[in-house]
């Protein structure tokens, strides 16, 4: 029995020291910063390229004075994550990382010191990143402005704090290896594919996560909450109100706006206006020729059709309610006609991409109405959505009457079920709201 | 922190809250008394604006907001007032007390952009946010109606209209 128990014992210390073997990553030696010439100018344009692509700036910077200075929190079901410091600051920032440390972090997830990131910073994408668009994001990120700031620390519960134990995560849910096309597929299907899956990480916002917070591969592009806002379904299987077309991508990732889904807003506007709006007219394409595979895109005379059938439709029931209904969707309607519809009515047969129309909207057609409401108690501001053109927020209503707003278009407007508990997640939503610093 | 933008044409800085109301800064800083606070809360029209051209209810936009857009207002609307919309609602005499009007034309510019020859379900559903409590509202439709042709008129009439050109 005591053998036994012994054997046991050492068997398991054993297993232990191969668990540690196999997470064990070696630290790169730290370096001096780079000479000023070590880059052509070249590499540098092309490196911001990459950097607008895989939307860095976003997540890694708090205050647009100091980019890239880090610091911004995440928090997750397993606690607040913060953005570290990618300026190359020596101390605090990657200033001492070689070449081959960047590269490393970028497809292993591992630091230059050889501990193991999490991954919210998304290496499971950026491990099909090509080595020379991975060495023009070093050369950028190695010319920028060094920043001294040092992200606070994060704070996760145990045991997800150990950062050992993300080699067992790995084990299980991280695929590396670099990109390779699809010779079935067109080469700006590929392209888009590419950039989408890769540097782009789309699928890490719009792919719910499972227990562990791995990417859901059964479930690509089903829409997932992303820091309190919803990245809606793209999937096929997912169809919005109107299908989309490829133009239609094209705009809405060009512009911030499509006239069939709404206007960009939240951590998207930041993608579209901030990150994309460097990267070329080639390369949105080739996105928009992904996505149209993604979404199951259709022709547009098809897309304009259902649009206008729906228009139609909302307007008559929205008729339908001012005259029969006494209740709180009558109320919505009154809220709507007064407050709403100035900028918001169309004509069925012409949706004026300036005046979005809510039943075609992804917000209002979402299970989650978060986006719906944090839009509507905020507004849009100019630099989000359309560039140069603005909603005010309507904050000074209170929770009963946005409530009896939103069942009213959820109602008339779409084919959902009602929203439960709306009243309720305004509230929440005001509180988030008014101390968020988005 | 001040805010810069442009207002009627003439750029201005006020040096005001971030988070003052569009309406408190034209009217209590630029001193364009012509834009009418009714509700404060987004329902009743009268603080209507043009914000880069589109109706925006000045109550409830924080004048940071408007960092570097143009903004409208009823004393922008034309160098001497002579707007068509502003020579319809003479002609047909629309304002009663007027306090609500300023908005009204307001939107009404708006909504021609949208709509150069606005249907009455066009008006009733972009207007109705745009309350009269002097129930002005059949005159309002029918200087709208009348101002929409005018302008329909001039831009057939211009010199750069197609169907002159095809005629020339
Ligand atoms: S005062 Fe602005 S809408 Fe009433
Ligand atoms: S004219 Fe008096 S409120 Fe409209």
């Amino acid at each position: 029995m005591k053998r036994l128990a012994i054997g046991t014992v050492a068997l398991l210390v054993l297993l232990l020291m191969a668990m540690l073997i196999l997470a064990w990553e070696s630290s790169i030696a730290q370096q001096d910063a780079p000479a000023e010439d070590t880059f052509s100018q070249r590499q540098i344009d092309r490196g911001e390229v990459i950097a607008g692509l895989g939307n860095c700036q976003s997540c890694h910077t708090v205050d647009p004075e100091r980019p890239y200075a880090g610091g911004r929190a995440f928090p997750t079901p397993f606690g607040t994550l913060y953005a570290t410091n990618i300026t190359p600051h020596p101390e605090s920032g990657i200033g001492r990382w070689s070449e081959a440390a960047f590269i490393r972090a970028m497809r292993e997830g591992v630091a230059r010191d050889g501990s193991h990131l999490f991954p919210a910073f998304p290496y499971t994408h950026f491990t099909r990143v090509r080595d020379e668009d991975l060495q023009a994001l070093y050369a950028y990120t190695m010319t920028r402005e060094p920043v001294d700031a040092r992200a606070p620390e994060n704070d996760l519960t145990f045991p997800f704090n150990i950062r050992l134990l993300q080699a067992g995560w790995k084990l299980l849910f991280f695929e590396p290896g670099v990109w390779q096309p699809d010779t079935e597929k067109s080469d700006a299907w590929n392209r888009g594919e590419y950039l989408a899956e890769g540097l782009a990480h789309c699928s890490a916002c719009h792919t719910p996560r499972n227990t562990f917070g791995a990417e859901n591969q059964d479930r690509d592009y089903d829409g997932a909450m992303v820091n309190n806002w919803y990245a809606p379904a793209m999937s096929a299987g997912n169809p919005p109100p109107v299908a989309w077309t490829e133009s239609e991508l094209y705009t809405y990732l060009r512009e911030g706006a499509s006239t069939y889904h709404g206007v960009a807003l939240g951590s998207m506007a930041d993608v579209v206006h901030q990150g994309l709006g460097i990267v070329d007219d080639s390369d949105i394409r080739a996105l928009a020729t992904y996505f149209s595979d993604v979404t199951g895109a259709l022709p547009e005379d098809q897309t304009a059709a259902q649009a206008s059938r729906r228009i139609a439709d909302a307007q008559r029931e929205s008729m339908a309610m001012r005259s029969n209904d006494t209740g709180e969707l009558n109320r919505g309607e009154q809220l709507f006609s007064n407050g709403c519809a100035a900028c918001h009515y169309n004509s069925a047969d012409d949706p004026n991409v300036l005046r979005p129309e809510l039943s075609l909207n992804s917000a209002l057609n979402a299970d989650n109405p978060v986006n719906l409401i944090r839009a509507t108690l905020r507004g849009v501001s100019n630099e989000s959505g359309i560039q140069g053109v603005l909603m005010p927020g309507f904050a000074s209503w209170n929770n009963a009457d946005l409530a009896a707003l939103f069942a009213f278009l959820r109602a008339t407007h779409t084919d959902h079920p009602a929203w439960n508990d709306l009243e309720q997640r305004i509230a929440r939503q005001r509180s988030d709201v008014t101390t968020s610093t988005e | 922190m001040p805010t810069s933008f442009e207002l009627n044409g003439r750029s201005v800085t006020l040096q005001v809250a971030d988070d003052t109301p569009l309406l408190w800064g034209i009217r209590e800083d630029a001193g364009l008394t012509g834009t009418k606070y009714g509700c404060g809360i987004g329902l009743c029209g009268s603080c209507t604006v043009l914000v880069n051209g589109r109706a925006t209810r000045s109550c409830i936009t924080p004048l940071s907001e408007v960092k570097n857009l143009a903004v409208t207002t009823i004393e922008g609307l034309h160098p001497s007032g002579e707007h068509p919309l502003q020579k319809a609602w003479i002609k047909t005499q629309t304002p009663q007390c007027g306090y609500c009007q300023s908005g009204q034309i307001m939107q009404a510019a708006a909504m021609l952009v949208d709509f150069p020859d606005p249907s009455d379900e066009q008006i009733d559903n972009i207007m109705s946010g745009n309350l009269c409590r002097c129930m002005a509202y059949v005159r309002i439709r029918k200087a709208i109606k009348l101002a929409a042709a005018e302008m329909r008129d001039d831009i057939a009439s211009s010199p750069t209209a197609p169907e002159t050109a095809a005629h020339e």
